[in-house]
């Protein structure tokens, strides 16, 4: 494995890794915020022991999102010194907004929730909770305009005399399609994540009969969520397809394994065999036209074969290879795109059940449920990987090649070090945060606290949290 | 003023607001095992940063990311340097901050510990690597004319960014002290109130030889070099005074004061570099070399006028709903006999 690879190694695996609790502090921010506000309004103590329970996993996973997305913030200086050299003039700007912007406003208002119980009042300590969810929706927004910049890159123009962009037209990168559509694509499916989540946890109760009353509750409301976020993450993931093969085609064409140019152009299921060494695969279940449709949005639209935009890309940018990991890239959209259409049939399905009441004793689907937990996660890693393997071989499209960035002075032993250190806390963490999260959800809600009767003069104390 | 000039002292500020926000949450997560004996002690000392320590770390963030906007060569260059110096502390920052959330959640003592412990390691390594992160930039680092680091891992770490690392570390535990002191009772202030005259002594002596050393590294004029420097020494002393008067409130606002004189020490004596080469002078980044170009500087200029005021009077009021002192809970912690069991809920005002 080259230096450059145990480079890349490092940055896939820590942002993947931070990806996992990412979505679920935006998507549980969200649903956590709607139990908060069922509570607020209607008075019922089964909501205020829902947003309470649902409020700590969000916490625990908040701790772990924190403190991994402090190893991103360091990274590109770190690993990716060049890089962060050439474009940190447009790159640096959305990375200091997310934090003056949502950053700062999700933490400090996390605080301001988790110990404003009783101290806050009722009306403040609900909008603390909205800023909470606003802070986290919010960061992710100037994340994905600093990576859309990455895969189109928009408002620069290149300094003469050093070589690098430079910052234009902010209003260019906060309006890029890419990231409009591909931030749309990040807050639904983080939304799927929570409400699945929701759901998974839910269902398991009802499964063992405990408390069912208060999780038919809970998990009414994440299907609420999941149904229309699922629809949209699939509606609005399509038209980034459509997008993204305006701006990469690379990109796309690998995605389905095409390398030579089609038109009208069909989606296989599966295929066996294929990859970068393999233009021949055996397909199966080749459905048509839909490749046009998801690539071009037309029924006979024509997709750019990968040899012809390679030997396209050789002519502009000089000779070299241009195509992504086929293999990646073909299976990262099909894992995605499965996972999300299985768990819009949970959806569906689960709110049939609501409808006809039969959803606590629905042994089935109670079992599906409580396993589609995995489905998420699956997914959001899947969407990454096509994102990022199919922008390879570049770093910035069409400016800076992913060899250019790397950092020279750091040698590979210290590579080899961060990343057997990082590897080791991560499963370190992964496993007391599994571990926590399974006994502290199986140990269930606390009993009904007695309304606590505070008269004016008595100093709200909050109570010890940690 | 030009524009990389204004940002130059944007991210001294935020660099400042780090230390002093941050630096006692690191004081408090390294004495609170010194100050708690039981568990419910140990829980109040945690307790009384719990609000605020997620935003205060944001401060870093922010401090990490402005740099990366708007001197992104200074940002390649210093993180690449100190690669393995910033492993670790990403590693005792992760601990810390993972060791908030997963200590209370079980009951088991070694559980506890074990958290505690972790909690205790990571506070004590941030400071000293982020100290010696920013005194590297002034002591200087074998960096070549093209901006790249030429060293290797032992020339990441400087005899004068030891200096300014040891130096934090004490300021930061003196004023964890006297954070812990103004906001718990009984005996958890009274131990606060010990440690925080125990822990003057280094805070003092290593500030006096840091005001000493960091004009003469710098060579930088007088009134910006050396001013600061002495106002610094003067606070801590005065710190000293208020800290054996008593005198919770003040004894933490003067640590505060003298903790953010430290850094802005540094920054005054930095100026006009960014980061010094020992290689040659003439390699040394600058303020103007490393600044983004004047549109991404406007752009996030406008972003930070509008937004730090608002961000400071968001966390000023978390600050302020969170004034009163933090007690356990009744039948854990007995009332103090000195102060009687309410007397200290009153007193603990921050204003």
């Amino acid at each position: 494995m080259s230096d450059l690879d145990l480079a890349r190694l490092q940055f896939a695996s820590t942002s993947i890794y931070h990806f996992l609790f990412v979505p679920v502090t935006i998507g549980l921010g969200l649903l956590v915020a709607v139990l908060h506000t069922m509570w607020f309004r209607g008075g019922n103590p089964d909501h205020k022991r829902l947003t309470k329970f649902f409020g700590t996993l969000l916490l625990i996973n908040v701790a772990v999102g924190v403190v991994t997305g402090l190893i991103q913030e360091f990274q590109f200086g770190m690993n990716w010194s060049a890089y962060s050299r050439y474009v940190g003039d447009v790159f640096g700007a959305p990375l200091a907004m997310e934090g003056l912007a949502a950053f700062f406003l999700e933490s400090t208002f996390i605080g301001l929730w988790v110990f404003g119980w009783n101290v806050l009042a009722p009306k403040i300590h609900l909008l603390t909770v909205w800023l909470v969810a606003a802070g986290a929706g919010g960061s992710a927004a100037f994340i994905m305009a600093a990576n859309s910049w990455m895969q189109h890159p928009v408002g620069y123009t290149v300094d003469q005399a050093t070589g690098r962009p430079e910052l234009s037209n902010i209003g260019a990168v906060m309006t890029n399609p890419v990231f409009l559509w591909g931030y749309a694509h990040v807050l639904t499916a983080s939304f799927v994540t929570g409400s699945v989540l929701m759901l998974a946890v839910s269902a398991w109760y009802l499964r063992r009969g405990k408390h069912t009353e208060v999780f038919t509750r809970s998990a009414k409301v994440s299907l609420a969520v999941l149904l229309p976020s699922v629809f949209l993450a699939l509606g609005i993931g399509s038209h980034l397809g459509v997008i993204e093969a305006t701006y990469q085609p690379m990109k796309i064409s690998a995605a389905e394994g095409q390398w030579e140019t089609c038109q009208p152009c069909s989606f296989s299921a599966f295929q066996i065999g294929g990859g970068n060494n393999d233009q021949n695969p055996t397909k199966i279940i080749e459905i048509p036209h839909l490749l046009s449709i998801l690539a071009t949005g037309t029924w006979n639209g024509e997709v750019q074969g990968m040899n012809e935009l390679n030997a396209q890309y050789q002519e502009e940018y000089g000779p070299g290879d241009y195509v992504p990991n086929v293999f990646v890239q073909y299976w990262s959209m099909r894992v995605m795109a499965y996972l999300g259409s299985l768990a819009a049939l949970v959806a569906v399905w689960g709110l049939w059940l609501v409808w006809r009441r039969r959803l606590p004793t629905a042994r089935v689907f109670l079992f599906v449920a409580t396993w589609a937990v995995a489905f998420p996660f699956l997914m959001n890693t899947a969407g990454w990987m096509l994102t990022e393997n199919g922008r390879q071989p570049w770093i910035v499209q069409g400016l800076m090649l992913t060899d250019e960035g790397v950092s020279t002075s750091v040698g590979r032993t210290e590579v080899i070090i961060s990343l057997v250190v990082f590897y080791g806390i991560f499963l370190l963490l992964g496993a007391v945060n599994v571990f926590l999260m399974m006994r502290y959800a199986r140990r269930g809600l606390e009993l009904e606290e007695p309304e606590e009767q505070l008269d004016d003069d008595q100093p709200r104390v909050p109570a010890l949290t940690f | 003023m030009t524009l990389p000039d204004l940002w130059f002292l944007i991210i001294a500020f935020l660099w400042t607001g780090f230390f002093v926000l941050e630096g006692f949450d690191f004081g408090v997560g390294i004495l609170h095992k010194v100050v708690g004996r039981t568990d419910t002690e140990q829980r109040v000392a945690i307790n009384s940063i719990g609000p605020f320590w997620d935003g205060n770390e944001v401060w870093l963030i922010v401090g990490a990311a402005g740099i990366f906007a708007a001197f992104p060569g200074w940002y390649a260059t210093w993180f690449s340097a100190m690669y393995l110096p910033l492993v670790l502390l990403l590693v005792a920052l992760i601990a810390r901050g993972v060791s908030f959330e997963f200590r209370g959640r079980m009951e088991a003592t070694r559980w506890r510990q074990t958290w505690s412990w972790s909690l205790t390691l990571g506070s004590l390594l941030c400071p000293l690597l982020l100290g010696v992160a920013l005194g590297n930039l002034l002591a200087g680092l074998p960096v070549d004319s093209t901006e790249e680091f030429t060293g290797s891992v032992t020339d990441s770490v400087t005899g004068y960014g030891l200096l300014v690392g040891l130096m934090l570390t004490a300021l930061c535990i003196l004023h964890g002290a006297t954070f812990l002191a103004m906001r718990t009772t009984g005996q958890v202030r009274t131990r606060a109130q010990r440690a925080a005259a125990l822990a003057l002594v280094p805070a003092v002596l290593l500030l006096l030889a840091f005001a000493v050393a960091t004009p003469a590294v710098s060579g930088a004029p007088a009134l910006r070099g050396t001013a600061p420097a002495v106002l610094a020494v003067v606070v801590v002393l005065a710190a000293a005074l208020l800290v054996r008067a008593h005198r919770d409130g003040w004894a933490f606002t003067a640590t505060a004061v003298a903790i953010a004189l430290a850094v802005v020490t540094l920054f005054a004596n930095l100026y006009p570099n960014v980061l010094v080469s020992s290689t040659s002078a003439a390699d040394s980044l600058t303020v103007t070399g490393t600044a983004s170009g004047p549109y991404a500087l406007k752009v996030m200029t406008i972003v930070a006028l509008v937004l730090v005021p608002v961000i400071l009077i968001y966390q000023g009021w978390s600050y302020f709903i969170f004034r009163r002192r933090v007690v356990g809970p009744p039948t854990a912690a007995p009332p103090d006999p000195t102060t009687g069991p309410t007397a200290p809920l009153d007193d603990g005002v921050l204003t």
